[in-house]
Order: C-alpha cells, then sequence, then structure tokens
C-alpha cells in the first residue's frame, strides 16, 4: 500500500540539503564569527576615530603639517594615486583578523566532521537516511572550503563597508566630501571580485590539509586532534633527527615545508604565496599596495595552477577524501 | 513471495570474537519478528549487516539487494531506529522534518506533522531542549512519516519510561504497520512486546538457536507446574528449564505431547521471557 507517491530527488538538491545541514550545525563557526570579528573591529576603528577627535579638538590635529580641514584642498593627483593604493592595501589587510579566524574554524570543523557524529552516534541518525557516503563527505568538503569562506568574504566586505563610512563620516564632521576619495566604484569591485576568486584558488590550495584533517576525523576512535597534528609533527621531527644524524640524505626543511606544513596548515587563506614573493614586498619601495595587488594578481593566480607544489597537493588532497569516504562506509564507532 | 531479508552462513568476527556464526534468516513481509538475545550475542551485529554498516562474511540480501554494495538505494526502503540518543542534539525539529523531506523520496510530510501535533514537540526547539521520551516520539514521527518496506527498531525504548514504551508500539501497530511492511525489533522488555509479535528470533553467542512464529511457540512449548511427587516423572522427559515457586517445581517443555503434560500437573503457556531464560541459560556463566 504505498500511500505515498514516490517525489523525485535529484542528487543535487539532496547534495545541497547535506551542506545546508553543516550550516545548521556550524551557523556560530561559519557565519556569526566573521560578523562579530567585523562588528568589533568596526567598534574599535569608531572608538579610536573618536578618542582621535577628541584630542584633535584639544590641541588641533594637523597631518603630515596640514590641518586636517585643509587637507583636501592640498591633494594633488600624484597624492590621490598613492592614497588610492594605501587605502586599497588598506581595505585587503584590514580583513586578516577574519582570515585567520576562518583558518581556525574550518581546521577544527573538518577535524569534527567525520568524528563527533560517531562520538555521540548522531551517524546512525544520518546514516539510516537514503544519503551515500560520497556526497556525504563532499557537503563536508564543500562546507568548509567554500560555505564558511564565503561567510568569511561577507564579513571582510561588511567591515570594509563599515570602514569607508565611518571614515566617510569622519570626514564630513570636519566638512570634507570624503566621498570621491573613498568611494571609488571600480577599486571596490574589483577588490570584491578579488576576494570572490581567491574562494576557489584557496579551496584547492587547501585540499591537502582538508584531506587529512577528514581523513584523520573518519579513522580516529577517539582523540583526532591529537593524530592529526602530533603524527606530521612527529615524522618531522624524526626526518630531522634522521638527518642530523646524516645517515640519509634528507632533507629535513623540505619535509616539513612540503609535508607537515601543506598538510596542516594550507587552510590558512592564501598561504600559496610563497616566501619568495613576500619578500620581493621588501623591496616594493614606496608602493606596497601595487606589490600586494601584485601578489594577488590574476596572473600570479595562474602561476601557482601550474606549479606541481599545487597540483600535487590537489592529487594528495583528492586521495585523502576518497579515503575518508571509503572508511566513512564502515566506520560507524567512535568513543566520545 | 520474496523474502525480506534472505542471510546464508552469515558470519562475523571481530579478532578473535565471534560476533555471527553461520547464520540463516528468512524473514517474509508483513511480520514483526523480535530478535532476543543476551548482551553481546550478536544482535547489534546482525542488525549492522542488514543496514550496510558492517562487513561480513556469508550471503545476505535485503529487499532483494547487497547492503554492502547497495547501501544508499536499500535506505529508500528501509528505516532504523538505534536508540533515543542518535539525534544530533543541535537540531531543530522543523529543520529536521526540513531535511528529512528533502533528502527521503518516500517521507510525507504532512503525515509527519500531523504525528507531531500529538505531542507537545514544536518545531523551533532543539533536540537538546526535548526529553528522552519527546526525542523518541520525534524520531518515531521522523519514520513513521516514511513509507518504508522494512523498520529496524534496535533497543528503541531504551531508558523510557513506561507510558512512553507504551505509546510507542501502540503508534507503531494503530498508524504504521500493515501486511506491506516488516518490522524487526531487538529489545531487552520482551514481556511488553511479546504480544505485537508474530515471529521470535532467538540469538545466542552468535547463532540462532530459536526461529519460530509465535504461533508455533505456543503448540511447542509448555509450562507445567508440578507438586514434588510428580517431579521426578517430569524430569524424565528432559525439561528445558527448571524453577521452583512455593514448594512447586515448575518445569519448561519443548515439543512434549500436552496431554502427557496435563497429567502431571497444571498447563501453561509459557512467556517470552520465561523461554528466553530457559534457552539462555548458562550464558554468562
Amino acid at each position: 500500500m504505498n500511500t505515498n507517491a514516490m517525489k523525485s530527488i535529484t542528487p543535487t538538491s539532496k547534495f545541497l540539503w547535506q551542506v545546508k545541514r553543516e550550516f545548521w550545525e556550524h551557523r556560530g563557526g561559519f557565519l556569526w564569527t566573521p560578523l562579530i570579528i567585523a562588528a568589533v573591529m568596526l567598534a574599535f576603528m569608531a572608538m579610536a576615530l573618536v578618542t582621535a577627535e577628541l584630542t584633535a579638538r584639544q590641541h588641533g590635529f594637523t597631518l603630515n603639517g596640514i590641518h586636517i580641514d585643509q587637507l583636501a584642498s592640498h591633494i594633488d593627483a600624484d597624492e590621490m594615486a598613492k592614497f588610492q593604493g594605501a587605502l586599497d592595501l588598506g581595505l585587503i589587510t584590514m580583513g586578516f583578523p577574519i582570515r585567520i579566524a576562518l583558518f581556525v574554524v574550518v581546521f577544527f570543523y573538518a577535524l569534527g566532521a567525520l568524528y563527533n557524529d560517531r562520538a555521540d552516534r548522531s551517524v546512525l541518525f544520518w546514516k539510516s537516511l537514503p544519503l551515500s557516503d560520497t556526497q556525504t563527505v563532499l557537503s563536508k568538503v564543500a562546507a568548509g572550503l567554500v560555505l564558511a569562506p564565503v561567510f568569511a568574504a561577507i564579513g571582510m566586505i561588511a567591515l570594509q563597508l563599515g570602514f569607508l563610512i565611518l571614515l566617510s563620516l569622519y570626514a564630513g564632521i570636519h566638512g570634507i566630501n570624503a566621498l570621491p576619495y573613498l568611494w571609488s566604484p571600480s577599486h571596490l569591485i574589483a577588490m570584491w571580485v578579488k576576494l570572490a576568486v581567491l574562494i576557489p584558488v584557496n579551496a584547492l590550495w587547501a585540499l591537502p590539509t582538508m584531506g587529512w584533517l577528514l581523513l584523520c576525523s573518519s579513522w580516529a576512535r577517539s582523540k583526532p586532534f591529537l593524530w592529526a597534528v602530533m603524527l606530521p609533527i612527529l615524522a618531522g621531527v624524526l626526518v630531522t633527527w634522521v638527518q642530523l644524524m646524516n645517515a640519509f640524505d634528507l632533507r629535513s626543511g623540505w619535509f616539513w615545508q612540503h609535508i607537515v606544513g601543506r598538510g596542516l596548515l594550507s587552510l590558512i587563506p592564501e598561504s600559496w604565496i610563497s616566501l619568495s614573493s613576500l619578500k620581493a614586498l621588501e623591496h616594493a619601495g614606496d608602493d606596497p599596495g601595487l606589490a600586494i595587488g601584485n601578489l594577488l594578481s590574476f596572473g600570479n593566480i595562474a602561476d601557482q595552477f601550474a606549479s606541481p607544489n599545487f597540483l600535487i597537493g590537489v592529487a594528495a588532497g583528492v586521495a585523502m577524501i576518497a579515503t575518508s569516504i571509503w572508511l566513512r562506509r564502515s566506520r560507524v564507532e567512535a568513543y566520545a | 513471495m520474496t523474502a525480506v531479508v534472505q542471510a546464508n552462513g552469515l558470519s562475523k568476527r571481530y579478532g578473535n570474537t565471534v560476533a555471527l556464526d553461520n547464520v540463516n534468516l528468512d524473514i517474509q513481509p508483513g511480520r514483526i519478528v523480535g530478535l532476543v538475545g543476551p548482551n553481546g550475542a550478536g544482535k547489534t551485529t546482525a542488525l549492522k549487516a542488514i543496514l550496510g554498516l558492517a562487513e561480513f562474511d556469508g550471503r545476505l540480501s535485503v529487499l532483494g539487494l547487497d547492503p554492502r554494495t547497495h547501501r544508499t538505494e536499500l535506505m529508500q526502503q528501509v528505516c532504523f531506529i538505534a536508540d533515543v540518543a542518535v539525534l544530533p542534539r543541535w537540531l531543530r525539529v522543523g529543520d529536521a522534518v526540513d531535511f528529512v523531506g528533502g533528502v527521503h523520496p518516500r517521507f510525507s510530510r504532512e503525515k509527519c506533522e500531523k504525528l507531531l501535533a500529538r505531542t507537545k514537540i514544536k518545531p523551533t526547539q532543539r533536540v537538546r531542549e526535548l526529553s528522552k521520551g519527546m526525542i523518541v516520539q520525534l524520531h518515531l514521527a521522523l519514520v513513521m512519516a516514511i513509507d518504508a518496506k522494512l523498520l529496524i527498531l534496535d533497543e528503541p525504548t531504551l531508558g523510557l519510561d513506561i507510558l512512553y514504551r507504551k505509546e510507542f508500539y501502540n503508534n507503531l501497530l494503530s498508524d504504521y504497520f500493515d501486511e506491506q511492511k516488516t518490522i524487526l525489533v531487538t529489545t531487552h522488555q520482551i514481556e511488553e512486546i511479546e504480544h505485537i509479535l508474530t515471529d521470535l528470533l532467538f540469538i545466542k553467542e552468535g547463532r540462532i538457536v530459536l526461529d519460530a512464529t509465535m504461533d508455533a511457540v505456543g503448540e511447542r512449548f509448555a509450562e507445567v507446574m508440578v507438586n514434588p511427587d510428580q517431579a521426578d516423572a517430569a524430569r524424565a522427559l528432559r525439561p528445558l528449564y527448571e524453577r521452583q515457586v512455593f514448594g512447586k517445581s515448575i518445569f519448561l517443555f519443548d515439543g512434549i505431547d500436552k496431554a502427557r503434560l496435563a497429567e502431571l500437573g497444571e498447563l501453561h503457556k509459557p512467556s517470552v521471557a520465561d523461554l528466553f531464560v530457559a534457552t539462555m541459560q548458562g550464558t554468562y556463566a
């Protein structure tokens, strides 16, 4: 007696429901963390501006010898360009705390993703539904590498907008119309496009860490954090020790950077920017905004895709995620 | 009719421990089967194998599918309540209904909402705010709204008070069960469900030691209350089990002619619990 007609449900919509489930469970980390950081930072900025204003009222406030009220009339085209560069740099780097928080949130999210529901036995509920293990694991990859960074980007954009509004208000109090200086649509949109492009780039770069953490999460019967962190570090220590013993021609620096580092820290946003190109920043002269822009240029991003470091990382990440899916099939127990 | 569950030589070991030892099963549609055994007898292992949650040796077919390779497909037709503690504590009731509705092709939202309306559960509540009894009401409402062929219950009422336990089985019988559905249930509270069972499976140390319909159980087994003077005569008939009550002996017999037993004393139909104790004696020794 089939009282209910069978609805047809596409795999895509099942997948989206599973991503939504991850969002329900991790709303605090994914959504509220970046927004709260943005709000707190804006509150501090507002306090700083108020303090500056009060000090200025008491002592008369000057910038580079120019009284602030005269600032607008004293700026020429060259200075204006420098100001834009500095503003862009400020707006980009302002998101740093949100990025660090994103790393921490996603790191622990991935460690618990295939472990917590085994520890509290709710895996038995999820497994009682017609959901494939492949979709389940991939929905968690998507939640950590796409959904969480999208919310972080929203938080960063909110922070930038809030900062610009504060600055405009401050300038307005001093009778300066800051709109043409601060609100350049082309700069802002270009920056947000960059933020959006960075999400898939960071996601691919982060695959080895994501894969490793999910692997530990689905494999460990207890304490996935210890396994995930101690195993690579002990391996690194061992390699260093063997090298110190001069037994083999092993380069421990290479191991720390490419195995331990890539396995644990690739979730840090933009960590694919290599140290050598960061060093180039020191010689960037008086236009660091431009140099940062170059680091994040589409050309530099495209170069990353071609590098073996990037591609081997993607392959290793995919292999570890596949292994976690395989483990997920029959691992339903864990000790809380 | 094709069997709902068919197992041949189903075995499972964990290291040196044999959890399932060459188990054969044949569960037909429209039955309510009680799988009963002491702790560690292999009940949960058997259910896990049927649900595709554990590897095993031997042949096992559930609704014609191999649970190891067709788990996702199978779970459209099979529902499962492990025990009260498995609903994730962070989940909101409303979200749970949305989610199951979103991923399960045989879920009826209307039916689920109707079932929940009979309880005190509100859609905005989280599972962690519900009592144990309410969690099981929620889980049951979700599962009963799914038009599945096989429902597996593993100690579904563990830790609930008698009101919730009664309500649980009453709901299942009145609003869910029909001749197209099959229920496979394990529980330690056998006395509460024996009247709803159609079939009985006893499992002991990984082996099925009794596989019979409840009707057959009634015909095969008999309990006789015997005065001390007749006790030796009763023992000669090789009873399964003997216990003493108020100076009389109660013997449990398997397959002895009822007329013969009636001569020894007062004849009773044994309860499943008595049968269980008799069958499982020596398990923990």
